[in-house]
């Protein structure tokens, strides 16, 4: 869907972005995570053709991105913003319209999304009158009605509720299914493990990390597992198949480890050792998250 | 193409639907016809009397009170009362006046007039004037000289033409009204400049601080945003404009209506009017207001970019409006006596100037190529201008909590897309 080949993007100052790739695939979910001032939003204004790169190319659909993709994708961006003074749907048809969407169309589509959010009685009021959570909703309808292709969410769920903000991911997971491409940058890493079928890692203008998200957890797995097991704290003679990380947590009568495995072993090799010395309630494996996936990266380069 | 329709359309419409826009439309022609009336009829008044004035002549000499004429609300009878009796009803009635002619009117205090109330200028004027000439034609009879002959020698009537001779012919050269209503042109380009270039920096600023402006610029190019709004706005002044016109021409007729006795200032001033080359004039104040629009504007969105509050714009407005400002008191205290002065010259030709001195010069005829050089460098002008300000505005537009000034905004031009 969309092919970012060695983007270098100068500011006076600073190097906003330097040679960053990105293949984001077609009908997928993909995330653009990275601290703030790393260069996410940089990448996205080139996306949507707000600005250019210096250098570097941007394919859509396997043609070189111009004006006609513009039609064909939906931004929502981080600041959110409405003309204060003007009725709400008349501005979202205003917003339609500018991507090409024709006056009868725009607001046939947007009855239907008023009546699915359940904002059918807003249409005659201006945007001032609404909370703010009205308006972010307003702001996903009108970054949605054109039906784009691509659709560019940064940081979706700030300023939502917990409840509108699942309805607006579940808004976009059926957009998905329907076969919308979705890039979102996000800081909230909880749903990107839940959303997102692909991410990149940006740093300090520099892709760090990116690919499908489970390959990435998986390639951080580092044979770490969690153990507890019910009664006294065993002692470790140094010739079990596992070294223990850290120190043992114990609460009344339950007891924590974390092993890591040594040499060949498995699992399996942990459990033959200890199951005639203890009972097991559990043994997990321990994979980081993306959160911690995520820190361990920045902190590296940094 | 089509997308900057749709921005003009909102930016037109939006502005046009306001309260104030139609309150605007309406109250500025009503004000000029009520101003219109209140002179038309202190004017009228002043001419006539509204009351009939009976003027009781007590005449001791016997030479006037018979000769004395009635005219249109003024009576006079001749009174066989005593002055004290005449006196004792005027001081009753205020419409009964007492005109008391002493036997030597020359001596004894004069002629005096009596009433409840001061009484009216026209009155006394008339008194006057009747018995000067009562005085004058008793003088010459006494003297021998034959009235009949002095009065048909004094039946003349010269008043002075004003002609100028050019190469097409002679034509009327009073242009007293001209210059009133081109000063009034250079003075509401001046406003309209102000008023029209403010509205589109407040929508910049708007459209930056609503941060609606990422949104806009992910569909439209800034270009044509800013276009689109510069052209709105303009056109909502153009809508002005023509209302005023139209309202304006009907208060006329309405008014010329009122007014339409061959004797009535009104007719005169009407009159006055159809010596002016409307089109002429017309077509170059729309000529100098839309490129001046256009010239300022574009500077004026500049600076609504390159701000985050409007608090901030006082630093750039002062600049860009001095030279408007410089020009605009030249205009009305010392252009127009010195039409083709070198300095009025060059102001009329500079763009940043040109729509405010040229207006000012125009009843003075100046040169053909003048004119042409002026309208020529507007155009030019107004596009240098809007690439200027093209390229700062794609950067500002997108720049929060950057404290802007003029170095930075010379970088900012500098750019790459």
């Amino acid at each position: 869907m969309l092919s970012i080949r060695n983007i270098v993007k100068q500011y006076a100052g600073h190097r906003a972005l330097d040679d960053v790739s990105l293949e984001v695939e077609s009908g997928k979910i993909f995330g653009l995570l990275g601290p703030n001032g790393a260069g996410k939003t940089s990448l996205i204004r080139i996306i949507n053709q707000i600005t250019a790169p210096d250098s570097g190319e941007v394919y859509f659909d396997g043609q070189k991105l111009n004006q006609s993709h513009i039609e064909r994708i939906g931004y929502l961006p981080e600041e959110r913003g409405l003309y204060k003074k003007m009725e709400i749907g008349e501005q979202m048809i205003y917003l339609a319209r500018l991507k090409g969407l024709s006056r009868d169309e725009a607001t046939k589509r947007l009855k239907l999304w008023f009546e699915k959010l359940g904002m059918e009685t807003w249409w005659k009021k201006k945007i001032e009158e609404l909370s703010k959570g009205m308006q972010q909703k307003a702001q996903f309808v009108a970054t949605v009605l054109h039906d784009p292709d691509l659709i560019i969410l940064d940081e979706p769920f700030s300023g939502f509720d917990p409840v509108n903000a699942e309805v607006i991911k579940d808004e976009i997971l059926e957009l998905n299914k329907k076969g919308a491409t979705i890039l979102f940058s996000t800081h909230r890493m909880e749903s990107v493990e839940e959303l997102c079928d692909s991410i990149a890692l940006i740093h300090k203008s520099h892709k760090i990390l990116d690919g499908r998200v489970k390959n990435i957890r998986n390639s951080y797995r580092n044979d770490t597992y969690l153990v507890e097991y019910a009664g006294a704290p065993l002692n470790f003679d140094g010739l079990q198949p596992f070294d223990i990380i850290g120190d043992t947590i114990t609460d009344e009568d339950t007891n924590i480890i974390r092993v890591k495995l040594n040499g060949t072993n498995t699992s399996n090799d942990v459990l033959q050792y200890l199951i005639p010395k203890t009972h097991i309630n559990m043994l997990q494996e321990v994979i980081p998250s993306m959160n911690e996936i995520f820190i361990e990266k920045v902190n590296q380069i940094s | 193409m089509n997308k900057i329709l749709l921005i003009i359309q909102r930016e037109y419409i939006t502005r046009v639907r306001k309260k104030s826009f139609i309150v605007m439309i309406f109250v500025v022609p009503l004000l000029i016809l009520i101003m219109g009336g209140v002179i038309a009829l202190v004017a009228k008044n002043s001419q006539q009397l509204t009351t009939l004035q009976v003027i009781n002549v007590v005449d001791n000499s016997g030479i006037y009170a018979k000769k004395l004429k009635d005219k249109p609300n003024i009576k006079f009878i001749e009174s066989q009362l005593d002055i004290n009796k005449a006196k004792a009803i005027s001081k009753d009635d205020e419409n009964i006046l007492t005109l008391f002619i002493p036997t030597d009117y020359v001596k004894d205090g004069g002629v005096q007039i009596f009433s409840k109330k001061k009484s009216a200028m026209q009155v006394t004027d008339e008194i006057e004037r009747q018995m000067n000439e009562i005085t004058l034609n008793n003088n010459m009879v006494l003297n021998h000289i034959d009235t009949a002959v002095i009065h048909s020698l004094k039946k003349t009537d010269i008043s002075v033409k004003a002609v100028e001779i050019t190469a097409t012919g002679d034509k009327d050269a009073n242009i007293g009204p001209n210059i009133a209503i081109t000063i009034a042109c250079a003075i509401l380009i001046y406003i309209s400049l102000l008023i029209y270039g403010g509205q589109v920096m407040r929508g910049v600023i708007e459209e930056k601080t609503s941060r609606i402006i990422e949104v806009i610029i992910s569909s439209v190019k800034p270009f044509q945003l800013m276009l689109g709004k510069i052209i709105g706005v303009g056109l909502v002044g153009l809508t002005q404009f023509a209302a005023w016109i139209i309202l304006s021409i009907i208060s006329t007729k309405i008014a010329g209506h009122a007014f339409n006795s061959p004797a009535s200032p009104m007719a005169g001033a009407l009159a006055t009017l159809q010596t002016i080359p409307f089109g002429y004039i017309l077509g170059c104040f729309l000529f100098y207001f839309l490129t001046g629009y256009l010239l300022y504007s574009a500077m004026f969105a500049a600076v609504g970019s390159a701000v985050d509050s409007e608090t901030e714009t006082q630093q750039f407005m002062f600049p860009i409006t001095l030279p408007l400002l410089f020009t605009y008191f030249l205009s009305v205290s010392v252009l127009f006596r010195a039409p083709d002065s070198t300095l009025a010259v060059w102001l009329s030709i500079i763009p940043f100037t040109a729509p405010i001195a040229m207006m000012v010069r125009l009843p003075f005829d100046p040169p053909g190529w003048q004119l042409a050089l002026s309208m020529f460098m507007m155009i030019a002008g107004f596009l240098f201008t809007t690439y200027v300000a093209a390229r700062i505005y794609r950067v500002g537009i997108l720049m929060y909590g950057k404290k802007a000034s003029f170095k930075e905004l010379a970088k900012w031009f500098f750019y790459k897309e």
